[in-house]
């Protein structure tokens, strides 16, 4: 197998197969694409596409009924092989930063503990002072010690991508990041992923359903009937 | 800066409610537990102390006589069969016998006692061997009658009860009912927590001499260390008319009659304990499955399963160890209270502290607690555990 270093995801054939009773539903079907380093793709469609199932996918939640996935020139899902939760977890945290439409504060956290949570859990060597960087760099370093339920919807979504990056993610995964927020909000979060992807080189994958938001990454995907399709 | 504790600490200030509920149940499964495991202790070593206070292990009287003074007492003097002084002799030249002591009760009624009178114990006790059978009695002010005609002195020596009730100091002057007799107070014992407290002691002679008797109604028998009880008891059988009454058989009588009261408690304690863990089951499993997303979140952040199922472990170890060291410290502030309820539910109590609780049996008790806890909490934090990302973020959609 090639490493070839400027390649973040590469995906060959992947389906998934969901089981309905009898019935076998194809909710994604043999889709192969590449995404580079540094990229900011978008995924639109209607619902029921397999935007969000391919996302899962390449975000490694969960397997691929066939198909292969690399990452940065590591084969994760291949030949057939099903991996546990645990290394499935192992590549997560490692490789991978969240962000979703309902935020998934604790609400009995402060501002700075949800942002500092992942740490509990895993921490790469050599972040100190991320917490704090990542506040101040979206905005939210007045609001470190508040509860998540004395800030607004735009600025828990600020929470939630400081959660995401404070591991320093190669690659930041977005499922509808502003389905729950207004014009005014949608916008300063579009601002700050293109900030990230422009000024930081992050690689953001976007699932979204907002054509807006969707004009502010380099590069569209249609999803329709499982199929990606890229102009 | 944040760490597993903590985490789990907050997750538990979200349904303050609840976690007080359930706090309150473990709180009070862990009191009664250490109070009971305190009195199952405690009850024995008080009945034992109480034993080793009499000073003599076999008591000697004639047949028919109720050997307890407290019984005497109720029965206002009657039913007291009296003995040959000189039957000491025989028994105290024995090779099992330490030492033997003549004792002499008498109860005579009072009508300025409480309201309506009552009746005063007395014990007429030999000053030669009496003292020296108790020689863990205090004085609190005064001593035995001392000089030559002690044995025969118009003196008493008050237990720390009777000489509250009467009022009495060193020096006072005390009216045997009945008998129209001043006796002089010459001493005042120091609490034991047994009858002696309530007793007032004359000289065997002078008690003898008020009641018009030269007999004795008990012989105390201190018996030699390693000497074989059983081998004396059953020579003292032999004795005519007399009954023998051996303090290890009335302990075991005793023990047998709160034996039933301890199996119940301890029923009682082990149901509490039951149903405080089910609230812990039911309250940590309920806040999983109320926070199935956020673990679901969790684990895309990159918490292993391991992980979910320590920090949900840390909820169950945070609620039982709170809550069992509340109800030890609420156990030991309220021992004394513990002590009364007891008594009231008890055939027999034995003076002094009946239910005690010390470091060692309040960290065992914690221990349980715990341990029974964090068994109850396997199963939510397993579930919790097992929750898959994607499912949680699913079932959100």
């Amino acid at each position: 197998m090639t490493v070839a270093t400027d390649i973040a995801l590469e995906a060959r054939g992947l389906t998934r197969i969901y089981g309905r009773g009898s019935e076998e539903v194809r909710a994604l079907d043999g889709v192969s694409m590449l995404i580079r380093k540094g990229e900011f793709v978008s995924f639109m469609g209607p619902s029921g596409s397999g935007k969000t199932t391919l996302v899962n996918l390449l975000g490694c939640l969960e397997n691929p009924t066939s198909g292969e996935l690399d990452l940065a020139g590591r084969n994760i899902f291949g030949g057939g092989n099903q991996l546990g939760e645990r290394s499935l977890t192992r590549i997560r945290r490692e490789v991978f930063g969240y962000i979703f439409q309902n935020f998934y504060l604790i609400p009995t956290l402060t501002v700075r503990e949800n942002v500092a949570l992942p740490l509990a859990f895993y921490r790469k060597p050599g972040l100190n002072g991320e917490v704090e960087k990542l506040l101040v760099q979206l905005g939210m370093e007045h609001r470190m010690n508040h509860l998540p339920g004395q800030i607004s919807g735009g600025e828990m979504q600020r929470v939630a991508i400081a959660r995401a990056l404070v591991n320093r993610p190669e690659i930041l995964l977005a499922d509808e990041p502003t389905g729950n927020l207004d014009t005014t909000r949608t916008g300063e979060i579009g601002e700050i992923l293109q900030d990230l992807n422009r000024n930081a080189g992050l690689t953001i994958v976007m699932v979204t359903h907002n054509p807006e938001l969707g004009r502010l990454s380099g590069r569209h995907i249609e999803m329709r009937d499982g199929k990606a399709y890229e102009n | 800066m944040i760490s597993k504790f903590q985490i789990a600490y907050k997750n538990l200030l979200r349904k303050k409610t609840r976690t007080l509920l359930t706090l309150v149940g473990i709180v009070l499964s862990s009191w009664v537990l250490v109070s009971l495991l305190g009195f199952n202790r405690g009850y024995e070593s008080a009945l034992n102390r109480d034993i080793d206070n009499m000073g003599y292990q076999i008591m000697v009287m004639a047949k028919g006589c109720p050997y307890e003074a407290a019984t005497m007492m109720l029965q206002g003097g009657a039913g007291l069969r009296y003995i040959e002084a000189s039957t000491v002799d025989g028994i105290v030249n024995r090779a099992e016998v330490e030492a033997a002591t003549p004792i002499l009760m008498q109860a005579f009624f009072d009508p300025n006692k409480g309201d309506g009178g009552g009746i005063a114990g007395y014990f007429g006790v030999d000053l030669a061997t009496f003292p020296a059978m108790k020689p863990f009695l205090k004085f609190k002010k005064g001593g035995w009658p001392q000089g030559e005609k002690a044995a025969e002195a118009a003196e008493a020596v008050m237990g720390y009860e009777a000489a509250e009730l009467e009022q009495r100091e060193v020096g006072d002057l005390i009216l045997v009912p009945e008998k129209n007799v001043e006796l002089k107070v010459v001493g005042i014992l120091e609490r034991t927590g047994t009858q002696d407290d309530g007793t007032i002691f004359v000289p065997l002679k002078t008690l003898q001499r008020i009641s018009g008797l030269d007999k004795i109604t008990t012989i105390g028998i201190k018996v030699k260390k390693d000497a074989n009880i059983e081998k004396l008891e059953a020579a003292l059988y032999q004795l005519p008319d007399m009954q023998v009454v051996s303090f290890s058989q009335v302990k075991q009588t005793i023990m047998k009659l709160i034996a039933t009261a301890r199996v119940m408690v301890l029923s009682i304690a082990v149901i509490a304990l039951l149903i405080a863990m089910v609230g812990v089951v039911n309250t940590i499993l309920m806040s999983v499955l109320e926070r199935k997303h956020e673990i679901g979140i969790l684990k895309t952040m990159g918490a292993m399963p391991g992980d979910i199922f320590r920090l949900v472990w840390t909820e169950t170890l945070i609620l039982c160890t709170t809550g069992g060291v509340a109800g030890i410290g609420l156990a030991f502030l309220f021992a004394r209270l513990s002590d009364v309820l007891v008594r009231r539910v008890l055939p027999y109590a034995p003076g002094g502290e009946l239910v005690a609780i010390d470091l060692r049996l309040a960290l065992l008790t914690l221990l349980i607690i715990v341990a029974v806890g964090l068994l109850s909490g396997i199963y939510p934090a397993w579930k919790a555990g097992r929750v898959r990302p994607l499912d949680s973020i699913r079932s959100e959609a």
